[in-house]
């Protein structure tokens, strides 16, 4: 369960890992948060995400608001299919940009 | 015609603490399968129950000393019954709402979610007084 950030052409790939859940979404949110602090265009890779509640996404919401609010573009990439199942619940499939896979994401224009 | 009779395969009794659920969701998890559940239904099994839990983590205690949750899972021919107590003052059901979704913020989505995956959810005072319980069912499909 870490978190991990690097810097791809230029952006920011922050890796998620483990279950995302009322207990660890704190710490995601701040460190997504940091993330969409720096002035880049972010994307989030969730292919190690086995588990996201409400709380989790709640995480991402907000890292997405902090990131229009920025004039900057947070996506998601590699989402699990327990994960897209609850963005699809939350409608939030209409809201991210969701990638396949990480490297479609960083091919694409956001 | 009476109601299909249901047999307690487990009673699970933790603190209201987030860093418990993970522990209990391993085992919901593991309930789910062991009953035949696929692993789709399996995963919105573990959701409502990691939902419920941490409504009674974030609410059901507030500003007192953390309480304990009882879970209780059941099952049916063709069911699970997963049931939520805690052992707070009691809520009025009529709170207990889910938020329209199109205000997007953070936050709010769990009674939603809930609903959501589950066939039956079912909220109100402990029948002693002592307390809140939220009862969900889940019905076998197709495996999915």
């Amino acid at each position: 369960m870490t978190e991990v950030i690097h810097e791809v052409h230029g952006r920011l790939v922050a890796t998620l890992s483990g279950e995302i859940d009322l207990d660890r979404a704190p710490g995601v949110r701040d460190f997504l948060l940091g993330c969409v602090g720096r002035g880049r265009d972010v994307v989030v890779d969730l292919s190690q995400v086995s588990y996201i509640d409400s709380s989790g996404i709640a995480s991402l919401v907000e890292a997405l608001q902090a990131a229009g609010k920025g004039g900057t573009r947070l996506s998601l990439a590699a989402v699990s299919p327990q994960a897209l199942r609850v963005f699809e619940l939350a409608r939030l499939d209409r809201v991210f940009t969701i990638h396949p896979d990480l490297d479609t994401a960083l091919a694409a224009g956001h | 015609m009476s109601a299909p009779a249901e047999e307690c395969l487990l009673e699970l009794r933790f603190p209201a603490r987030a860093d418990r659920m993970v522990l209990v969701r391993e085992m919901v998890r593991s309930a789910a399968r062991f009953c035949g559940f696929g692993e789709r239904d399996t995963q919105d099994i573990v959701l409502a129950v990691g939902e419920a839990c941490q409504n009674v983590i974030l609410h059901a205690y507030l500003g007192r000393e953390v309480g304990p949750i009882v879970l209780g899972i059941l099952r049916g021919a063709d069911r699970l019954v997963l049931r939520v107590t805690d052992f707070g003052p009691p809520i009025d059901p009529a709170t207990v709402r889910p938020r329209d979704l199109r205000d997007l913020r953070p936050g709010g989505l769990g009674t939603y979610f809930i609903q959501q995956v589950m066939d039956t959810a079912d909220f109100g005072p402990a029948l002693d007084g002592t307390g809140n319980v939220l009862q969900m069912t889940k019905k076998k499909g197709p495996a999915t």
